[in-house]
């Protein structure tokens, strides 16, 4: 008995790690609230000059997850041009996110406001780890 | 019949509010003040200054569409709108200043000075003269804003590349560093010879130190003594959120104006001033809780306000169009705040304190509101739906008040008249 239930747990697992669920985007939209929202604002936008708008950000709706996942692990400091614009202040890391909280935030920011891109699974947070580990 | 008369009377009733609003430039004005558009989406406009003949100069931070990043507004026809803009310099930057013939203006990194003839037409502009190079710009806190003290002297903001000097800049659980190795060439005001060529930072005094960034900055001819406006700290509850709750970051700390002495510490990163107890607290990057005080041999500011409002402009009135009350006091151009987030931001105004023999004489006012576009007292939420951000103040030769804006480049004129 025990083996069946094994069994269906890690498929549940494997299920949500593939899938974002209407609960996952509720619980990005809290890490949002409680991490993001301070620098990045309420609608996205951001401040001019100062900390780069997520609505409407090419780099957030592109396909280098791997880079938006490092990002929000590590925050970022470099000096460079996002959307034809430069931001002044540094990102703070967020070193403490788990793979869950990283594919949720992402998820909810890559479809709110204007940005219509897919969701971000947990396997994919995860992938972009694997071959951070295999690379070094 | 009666439903005709209810239309017109409507139609009275908002064409007038509505050519109200138009004709103070949709700015909001104590009685007897009037606004208008000198010009309007000239760019980025950071700081401003004007000569003698009323022509303003405005210092953009970004290329306009011509490339220019020094902009000369001149209202031939004296209607009260620019008619006539020209523009020179590709390099970017805050600083503006005008003495005489010869107009300072300043990149991130060094400090140039063209010269003007008699009708304030530029004479050099392809080949400014350095008056100061290799001033540090890693991004943050780059302005190098600048002002003259009448001896010959230019003073000018170094900000700290920095939030609140830790081991690694805004990041969780980063200690400040002891002592703070940023100060010995950033955190402070640079004092300089205005008149010579070619200086750098050992030619230079570091006239004041202990201050974060200094965006506003004037000299003020009645104390003979420079007052500045400092950018407080941000983030007191991202990286401690045990002491300092989110509506707790949103008011503290103070943004602070302080008159300068040469060797003045005002504090910072050890010292935070805190509004409401009215005392210079110790950093929580410091061994700080919010209660401990610090900063002991740190000077007090002369004026303190709300926090996180970016005090960007700092102008002493000395025309005479103004009433009385207004004479020899400091205008402060508040560029909005974003650290108040989720809480309603601040700002986006210019304010007003009086001032008698030196010291200030009243409690702040704001004098100037409803640059962000938005109506009556709704409070700005997001930044980046501010129509206009006050960014730069400048006295014309009748006394009027000139405010710029780096949204789009609005430059408001404000008169007054009995």
């Amino acid at each position: 008995m025990n083996y069946i239930k094994i069994l269906l747990g890690s498929i549940l697992m494997v299920g949500s790690a593939l899938n974002v669920s209407a609960q996952d985007l509720v619980k990005g939209k809290k890490i949002y609230k409680t991490r993001c929202l301070v620098c990045h604002q309420a609608d996205g936008g951001g401040v001019p000059n100062m900390n780069a708008p997520l609505d409407g950000s090419s780099n957030l709706v592109g396909n280098d997850i791997a880079r938006l996942v490092r990002i929000i692990k590590n925050g970022y400091s470099e000096r460079v041009a996002l959307d034809g614009y430069y931001y002044s202040n540094a990102m703070t890391a967020n070193p403490d996110l788990t793979d869950a909280d990283i594919a949720n935030v992402l998820s909810y920011v890559r479809t709110s406001w204007g940005n219509k891109a897919s969701k971000v699974t947990i396997a994919r947070v995860k992938a972009v780890k694997r071959k951070k580990i295999k690379s070094n | 019949m009666k439903t005709s008369k209810i239309i017109l009377f409507t139609f009275f009733v908002t064409m007038t509010s509505l050519l109200q609003a138009q004709s103070n430039a949709s700015l909001k004005l104590p009685a007897g003040f009037k606004a208008t558009l000198f010009a309007d989406t000239i760019g980025s406009a950071r700081h401003i200054a004007i000569s003698k003949n009323g022509v303003l100069f405005a210092k953009l931070s970004r290329p306009d569409k011509q490339g220019r990043t020094i902009i000369r507004l001149e209202d031939e026809n004296k209607d009260g709108v620019a008619d006539k803009i020209t523009g020179w310099a590709n390099y970017g930057g805050t600083g503006i200043f005008l003495r005489g013939n010869v107009l300072f203006a300043s990149s991130n990194e060094a400090v140039f000075k063209y010269q003007l003839d008699n009708k304030d037409e530029v004479l050099n502009p392809l080949s400014p003269v350095t008056i100061v190079s290799g001033l540090i710009d890693r991004r943050q806190h780059e302005s190098k804003s600048i002002t003259l003290d009448g001896q010959g002297n230019i003073y000018v903001n170094i900000g700290a590349y920095s939030n609140a000097c830790q081991e690694k800049d805004r990041m969780p659980g980063s200690k400040g560093m002891m002592p703070c190795p940023i100060l010995d060439s950033a955190g402070g005001i640079w004092k300089f010879d205005s008149q010579k060529e070619n200086q750098v930072y050992g030619d230079g005094k570091r006239y004041a130190t202990g201050l974060r960034n200094v965006v506003g900055l004037d000299w003020n001819t009645q104390t003979n003594s420079l007052f500045v406006m400092q950018h407080g700290r941000d983030q007191l509850n991202s990286f401690y959120p045990t002491l300092y709750t989110d509506a707790q970051n949103a008011e503290l700390p103070a943004e602070t104006m302080y008159e300068l002495h040469e060797g003045d510490n005002a504090g910072w990163p050890y010292i935070y001033f805190d509004p409401y107890q009215k005392k210079k607290i110790l950093s929580p990057e410091y061994g700080g809780d919010g209660k401990k005080e610090g900063g002991e041999n740190a000077i007090n500011p002369t004026v303190f306000f709300p926090a996180h409002m970016a005090p960007n402009a700092l102008l002493f009135y000395t025309g005479n169009q103004f009433p009385e009350k207004y004479q020899h006091g400091a205008f402060i151009a508040f560029h909005g705040s974003w650290n108040r987030a989720p809480l309603p931001q601040e700002g986006y105004f210019v304010a007003f304190v009086p001032f008698k023999n030196g010291k200030p004489s009243g409690e702040w006012e704001i004098f100037a509101n409803g640059f962000s576009g938005l109506s009556g007292d709704e409070k700005v939420k997001n930044p980046r739906n501010a129509k206009a951000r006050p960014c730069g103040l400048a006295q014309g030769p009748d006394g009027s008040l000139y405010v710029s804006d780096d949204n789009k480049g609005s430059i408001f004129k404000i008169s007054y008249s009995k």
